[in-house]
């Protein structure tokens, strides 16, 4: 069939601003937004379609550790000291204190802009959750109400209305594709049109990188590959790439967790079965026979009421929950319901179900209708899909899948990037090493969540815009060439191997190589894997357009991150649990000095390793404090 | 001068997205608000072309301005059980 759109294949293209934002899902949109309020000239490239691009496109159910809104008694640095502990120091705590303390401003910012962040109309009166005078709505601890349940359906429209009306110039379906840099310093980037196949080099003087995390990694199903991973099937890291390529440095890149969250082979899709966490906690579990499951609190006391799952222990002022955390120190243990081993011990039968009849209504509501409805990929997939086949949250129950909550079980070689995995390494600015290129979001290390990614946006925009009061530094035109005929090339190839293939030997090198235990003989072995699929079979690769050639430009990347994971995995030599790390060489020697964040970079590829300090940032409120940007 | 595009049906075993073409209006808002570009503009309805790159998020259903014009569904492999509540106490 003819291609419907315009073919600029070979085309070369400029264009200038002060600040270049790239990646439009919510800490791009932030950082442009905050960028442009500035008085800058600001340019947007989403490789999506802007509309609802990004992980958060669809919507979000809940906004984490907003400790300056009205209701809350946490404070900032209360939350990101319990944070910085409960992660053994393996933190983001500068990401979570700009969090923490600008949050509910983002969200006032939202709702000005017409997103519904309050139960405007009434629906939840008298529930629990509610403050009646704000009408807000909270989750998980009803009596610290640092986190807020949210009508996320609704942001994204708002968010583009006032990029568009501050000026922002949005490039969708532009790949951006390759950091320019000049003595360490940011050009641009070069930015490839997913549909024409134009290649355009943004000029910028200033950049934020907001592309999210590498994914595809260890997991990839050939046949259903949109199915293989828990974010965007087209957010893989390329920012990672491009960076790690320009001498960028990362950290904590040896972590990677057993598989949580995707939706093919032993994985349902999220949010759709039965289960008691995230947007459906504290949902009712029962047992096949209809038994209750008990929740108890930290020491074990059984719950009676629906109520008390939802408050603190006695003399505890706090407890985690949220996407981040998962089964917290005792400090911030919540109300959970029994392990599975000990339901099993105690004769429960499977399989379990979550059964939101036997819950209050407006508890019922907040899970089928709020949550799920509002949070990403559940108002169609889950919540109208759902109701069309007939579930009925008042009188059906909905089964769960294998023996946790997330009706997965994933085999310990299936890794992802997840809960709060390694990222960018940046400075109190969201500076990156190299200099005025910023980032924000899921991009950084230990990074997680929306709040997050609207927040750390809003202040990389504010620095990015500050930085951008010079010259534009000049751009490499031999390089741009070798670039232009890197990414068109495979439009030669005709007898080629198809993407597919090489990002499943991809997947598969990286499960036997840099598994659940790793050790030098085998990461090394996988380094000389990967080298030669960079080597040889990349360049082999075919495609017949554009959209092909983006996945190809996508498993280029994923070779480049997969090979920064293998190094970084080699330079440490010492098991680290916070950081799921295991060897079967591990030095234990080494603990010591290893207890450190592992910092990676490559020049003139020469790897360079270098153990940065746990709370390398100073005193955090000062850190705030004298890098604030107002 | 670039050799022209071309493009077919990527076939794999499950299809998520369906189109009604009695209902249907031909806007391609789907096709846009889809960020994979799984959707490629079609004559009566867009086409799904590479239907195994679909991350079933349901943006493509949510813009489209007319009821049922466009589908959604899992994979049979995921397609969560329900049951009532009668029955499991059977
Ligand atoms: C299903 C789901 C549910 C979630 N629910 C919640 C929740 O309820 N509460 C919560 O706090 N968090 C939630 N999260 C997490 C939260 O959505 C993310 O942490 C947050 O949205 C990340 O924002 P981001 O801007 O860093 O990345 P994203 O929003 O993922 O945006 C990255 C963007 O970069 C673009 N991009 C990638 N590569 C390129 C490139 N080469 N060139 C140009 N653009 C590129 C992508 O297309 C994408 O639009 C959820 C995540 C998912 C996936
Ligand atoms: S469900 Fe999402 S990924 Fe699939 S076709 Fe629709 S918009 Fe694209
Ligand atoms: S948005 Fe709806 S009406 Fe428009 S082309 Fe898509 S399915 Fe047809």
């Amino acid at each position: 069939m003819n291609w419907p759109y315009v073919n600029e294949a070979g085309k070369l293209f400029e264009e200038h601003c002060d600040v270049l934002v790239v990646g439009g899902g919510l800490s791009g949109c932030f950082a442009a937004i905050a960028a442009a309020e500035k008085g800058k000239k600001v340019i947007l490239l989403e490789k999506g379609g802007i509309s609802r691009c990004g992980s958060a496109g669809t919507g979000f159910d809940h906004w984490e550790m907003a400790c300056t809104n009205p209701g809350c008694k946490v404070s900032p640095l209360e939350m990101t000291l319990a944070l910085e502990e409960e992660q053994d120091y393996y933190s983001n705590a500068i990401g979570h204190y700009i969090e923490a303390k600008d949050g509910w401003d983002c969200l006032q910012d939202i709702e000005r802009w017409g997103g519904k962040i309050r139960d405007t109309e009434d629906e939840f009166k008298g529930a629990a959750f509610r403050d009646e005078k704000t009408k807000l709505l909270y989750a998980y601890d009803y009596e610290s109400r640092y986190t807020l349940r949210v009508f996320g359906t609704t942001f994204r429209p708002a968010i583009i209305q006032q990029m568009k009306k501050l000026g922002v110039r949005i490039f969708e379906r532009t790949e951006a594709t390759t950091l320019l840099t000049n003595n360490n310093t940011a050009s641009g980037v070069l930015g490839f049109d997913t549909r024409s196949a134009r290649i355009t080099i943004f000029h910028a003087k200033s950049l934020v990188l907001c592309m999210s995390r590498p994914a595809r990694i260890w997991l990839f199903n050939g046949d259903i590959p949109g199915l293989s991973e828990f974010r965007p099937f087209q957010s893989i890291g390329t920012g990672h790439a491009m960076g790690y390529k320009a001498g960028m440095e990362f950290t904590m890149m040896e972590k990677s967790i057993r598989g949580e969250f995707s939706a093919y082979g032993r994985s349902f899709p999220p949010y759709g079965t039965g289960n008691n966490h995230n947007t459906w906690y504290a949902a009712t579990m029962v047992d096949s026979r209809g038994v209750e499951i008990p929740y108890v609190d930290r020491d074990g006391n059984i719950l009676k009421t629906v109520e008390e799952r939802y408050l603190p222990a006695k003399g505890q002022k706090f407890f985690l929950k949220g996407g981040v955390i998962d089964e917290p120190k005792y400090e911030w243990r919540g109300p959970e319901t029994l392990p599975f081993d000990k339901l099993m011990d105690m004769g429960y039968k499977l399989p379990f179900y979550a059964d939101l009849s036997s819950m209050p209504e407006m508890e019922r509501k907040a899970i089928w209708g709020l949550m799920v409805g509002e949070e990403a990929k559940t108002r169609i997939p889950v919540y109208d899909n759902y109701n069309k086949r007939g579930f009925d949250p008042s009188k059906h129950l909905l089964q769960s899948y294998g023996t946790g909550w997330q009706s997965a079980a994933f085999l310990e070689q299936e890794r992802q990037l997840f809960g709060a995995p390694g990222g960018m390494m940046h400075d109190w600015n969201l500076e990156t090493s190299i200099k005025n290129v910023f980032a924000a979001g899921d991009s950084l290390y230990a990074s997680d969540c929306a709040g997050f990614a609207c927040t750390s946006g809003r202040w990389a925009g504010k620095h990015a815009a500050v930085s951008a009061d010079k010259d534009y530094e000049a751009v490499d035109m031999d390089y741009v060439e070798s670039e232009k005929e890197r990414l068109l090339k495979p439009l030669n190839n005709e007898d080629g191997l198809d993407w597919r293939e090489l990002n499943l030997a991809i997947s598969k090198a990286m499960q036997n190589y840099c598994g659940g235990i790793k050790c030098d003989d085998t990461l090394k072995q996988g380094i000389d894997l990967i080298t030669s699929f960079k080597k040889e079979q990349l360049p082999l690769l075919k495609a017949e357009n554009p959209h092909e050639l983006v996945r190809i430009h996508e498993v280029s990347d994923i070779l480049e991150v997969s090979e920064m994971i293998l190094q970084a995995s080699l330079a440490r030599k010492c098991d680290s649990a916070p950081l799921s790390f295991k060897r079967s060489d591990c030095d234990p020697s080494k603990q010591k000095e290893e207890n450190a964040y592992l910092v990676i970079s490559k020049k003139d590829d020469q790897i360079k390793t270098y153990y940065k300090p746990h709370r390398f940032y100073g005193d955090i409120e000062e850190g705030y404090r004298s890098h604030e940007v107002k | 001068m670039m050799k022209d595009f071309t493009y077919h049906k990527v076939s794999s075993s499950t299809v998520s997205i369906h189109f009604d073409e009695d209902k249907c209006i031909g806007c391609n808002r789907c096709v846009e608000a889809c960020q994979i570009d799984v959707l490629m503009p079609g004559d009566k309805t867009p086409k799904v072309i590479w239907p195994g790159e679909c991350w079933y998020c349901g943006a493509c259903v949510m813009e489209c301005p007319i009821e049922g014009a466009i589908s959604f569904r899992h994979p049979l492999m995921n397609q969560a059980r329900f049951i009532s509540k009668e029955e499991l106490n059977k």
